[in-house]
């Protein structure tokens, strides 16, 4: 009987929050190609729903943003994409995301290798306690994507050169990681996600633990990364999802309430939540 | 005019709020350190009690002996079989001319010690051309005599009532005139077995007892201990069997020792006939005693190691079992060994285990393998606390000493591997 009364509370309030939750027909022509789809997707953490049913396409090729108050479930939503609570205890998903129409959570899809294709950056730089060049090698180790020791030098070189990182560092490949500066740091663990060849990259709050300057430099990174790979970013900070971003998706409370081009969302947005949101008014 | 409100913080009451609490903060503060204070009395009393009894140990009383190996007493073609007491005896009379009654030559034989008759012997043995020849050895001298000279026994008391009497101390202060008694330090303690005769025996054996002992239990322990915790801790699912393991070896982990002793001698001896005093079966239930400990320590320096690094592993599409044998378990190797050390310690100083499986024998060979009879420091210290000879009371304190050594060592070497290799975040 309790059982009952808990499962139409929270069905009452899936659909409630699905009342508000963008609905797949009204998302946006993204005029290009999508390259991941996220379709009635809802995950609960036990007993708490922090998702409620999302519906959203991710551009190929374009930085997409999520912004939104704390708890609003834009992390939780971006680790949807690469199945990275796959492993947090309790936790339970409903619904579909697909990378190049596939479905990520199809029993045969080896997380591993959804993992080699959808990469990830951390909010905090978290570069293991190795070389710097054992940090960027250790992908297409794992992977086996070079064959030989040059190779390996190829990847490592282009990947830090992609990253801005290369001019700094080329001279001290051998020193520990955990030495250099925040941002270094940073655009280290983008180089070692870009060393993998994903498709994707996921950032989560990328420069929340960086200064202005490091900041500016990892934008500016995102911007050049644009051409290559389809990037997804998490961001508390406005200005920045205004500068990089192409596409930007407001959350709240679980729910995706509106979705738009970068612009029109900053400039016009659709709905009076977003607007109190980027005026500030709340969150 | 109204005072303003910022005056709370200002003024006479506050300063004596102020005081009031930084008198409490001193307080506590001497508190703690008293307790300190306490703990360091306490640590002071019982290593100067140890060692004040026990340096002495390490020391042993020689006498020159000169002997003539006549060939009358012994024979050139077993010169092992010589009469050596008499070759002793006579050699001590040239000294003591006097001595020539039986009880005399008895009270003569009563200054060497066994070992002293065994150091004549063997150079014989060695040199079958010394027979015919005379020789002055220095050898070790009996134990009555090595307490005198250390001032263990006191003169002053009455004869009857003391272990030396006043014919022998007479000898033995004519030898100390004459410069034929000194004091050296006492190597064989270290590598000799046990014996009867307290300036005979040595701790040796019992340190090869104790290296086989806990080679046995770190090898059988420490991979072990790692995979289990290493299953438990990464890959185990959250369910309701591995919460009771869990549970369990907490449990087991403050289970007393003796009990592990039991267990062993049920299993190892009673069911699979181990051999009785071995350092394996002693080595085993040592490792049974310990793998808990290692479990625990394991799972702790496990979780030690920051989600972070496990999420930028797996973000980079490393697998479950790569995350943590590229990443978790190389970094928390520093951790984990200075728990095995530990441990490892732990077990060096274990004597009840061992006397459930006949560990506790006396035994005078060096164990040449894990599968020889042998003692551990721990029970060799327990033996000779209970010897009634009074050579075997600093022998005790100094054996105590030896095991203290190897603690601090084995600690030394947990803090240093911790300090040198442990990775900072």
């Amino acid at each position: 009987m309790v059982a009952v009364t808990q499962a139409t509370a929270r069905e009452r309030d899936a659909s409630h929050a699905d009342a508000i939750t963008i609905p797949a027909e009204r998302l946006p022509e993204l005029g290009g190609p999508v390259k991941m789809k996220a379709r009635g997707l809802k995950l609960w953490y036990s007993d708490k729903q922090a998702l409620a049913g999302i519906n959203l396409d991710v551009p190929e090729r374009k930085v997409t943003a999520f912004i939104g108050p704390s708890g609003c479930g834009k992390t939780t939503f971006l680790q949807c994409l690469n199945r990275m609570n796959d492993t947090i205890e309790g936790v339970r998903i409903e619904g579909d995301v697909t990378l190049d129409g596939a479905d990520v959570y199809d029993r045969s899809v080896d997380v591993v290798q959804l993992r080699a294709r959808v990469g990830m950056v951390f909010q905090k730089p978290n570069p293991f306690p190795k070389s710097i060049y054992d940090n960027v090698a250790y992908g297409p180790r794992i992977h086996g994507l070079a064959t030989n020791r040059g190779d390996l030098d190829g990847i490592v070189e282009s990947s830090l050169q992609r990253a801005g990182l290369w001019n700094e560092v080329k001279d001290r490949l051998g020193e520990m990681a955990t030495g250099m500066s925040g941002g270094q740091q940073q655009r280290l663990c983008i180089a070692r996600t870009i060393a993998v060849s994903p498709e994707v990259i996921l950032m989560d709050e990328p420069c929340s633990a960086l200064d202005p300057i490091s900041t500016a430099r990892v934008e500016e990174l995102i911007d050049e990364l644009r051409d290559n790979y389809t990037i997804v970013i998490v961001t508390h900070n406005l200005q920045q999802a205004a500068r990089v971003s192409q596409l930007t998706a407001f959350f709240h409370l679980g729910r995706l309430i509106e979705v738009n081009d970068t612009a029109e969302v900053f400039q016009n947005p659709g709905e009076s939540m977003t607007k109190d949101y980027i005026t500030g008014r709340f969150g | 005019m109204t005072e303003p409100t910022f005056a709370i913080h200002s003024g006479p009451a506050a300063q004596a709020r102020l005081r009031r609490r930084y008198a409490r903060e001193r307080r506590f503060k001497l508190m703690c350190l008293g307790a300190l204070g306490v703990a360091a009395i306490f640590l002071v009393v019982l290593i100067g009690s140890i060692v004040s009894r026990g340096w002495s140990g390490f020391l042993v009383t020689q006498m020159e002996l000169t002997v003539t190996y006549s060939p009358d007493l012994i024979d050139a073609d077993s010169p092992r079989d010589g009469n050596f007491r008499m070759i002793v005896v006579e050699g001590l009379q040239q000294e003591f001319p006097e001595a020539t009654d039986r009880s005399a030559m008895r009270a003569l034989l009563g200054l060497v010690s066994n070992g002293g008759f065994i150091a004549v012997r063997n150079a014989v043995v060695d040199d079958p051309m010394l027979i015919g020849q005379t020789v002055t050895l220095w050898v070790p001298a009996a134990s009555d005599i090595d307490m005198l000279n250390k001032g263990y026994i006191d003169r002053a008391a009455p004869e009857e009532l003391r272990r030396v009497d006043d014919q022998t101390m007479a000898w033995i202060d004519r030898l100390e005139a004459d410069g034929k008694i000194r004091t050296g330090f006492n190597w064989n303690f270290f590598t000799t077995g046990d014996s009867r005769e307290p300036e005979l025996a040595g701790i040796g054996g019992a340190i090869l007892g104790s290296f086989w002992m806990l080679l046995v239990t770190f090898l059988v322990s420490f991979p072990t201990g790692v995979a289990a915790a290493v299953f438990l801790e990464e890959f185990a699912p959250k369910r309701r069997w591995v919460d009771i393991i869990e549970v369990n070896i907490n449990n087991l982990a403050a289970v007393p020792s003796i009990v592990f002793g039991l267990l062993g001698l049920a299993v190892f001896l009673n069911l699979m006939h181990l051999p009785r005093s071995a350092p394996l079966v002693g080595g085993l239930t040592l490792a049974l005693m310990t793998l808990p400990t290692i479990i625990i320590t394991t799972r702790a320096a496990l979780k030690g190691v920051p989600p972070s690094i496990r999420e930028a592993a797996m973000g980079v599409g490393a697998s479950p079992v790569q995350v943590v044998a590229h990443h978790v378990l190389p970094l928390a190797l520093p951790r984990l060994l200075t728990g095995a050390i530990i441990g490892m310690a732990q077990a060096l100083g274990e004597s009840a285990p061992l006397l459930m499986i006949g560990m506790v024998a006396f035994i005078v060979d060096l164990p040449s393998g894990p599968l020889d009879a042998a003692t551990a420091l721990p029970v060799q210290i327990f033996l000779w606390a209970d010897s009634p000879e009074r050579g075997f009371v600093e022998k005790t304190s100094a054996a105590i000493m030896v095991l203290l050594g190897f603690l601090v060592v084995m600690n030394g070497v947990a803090v240093f591997l911790r300090q040198r290799f442990e990775v900072r975040w």
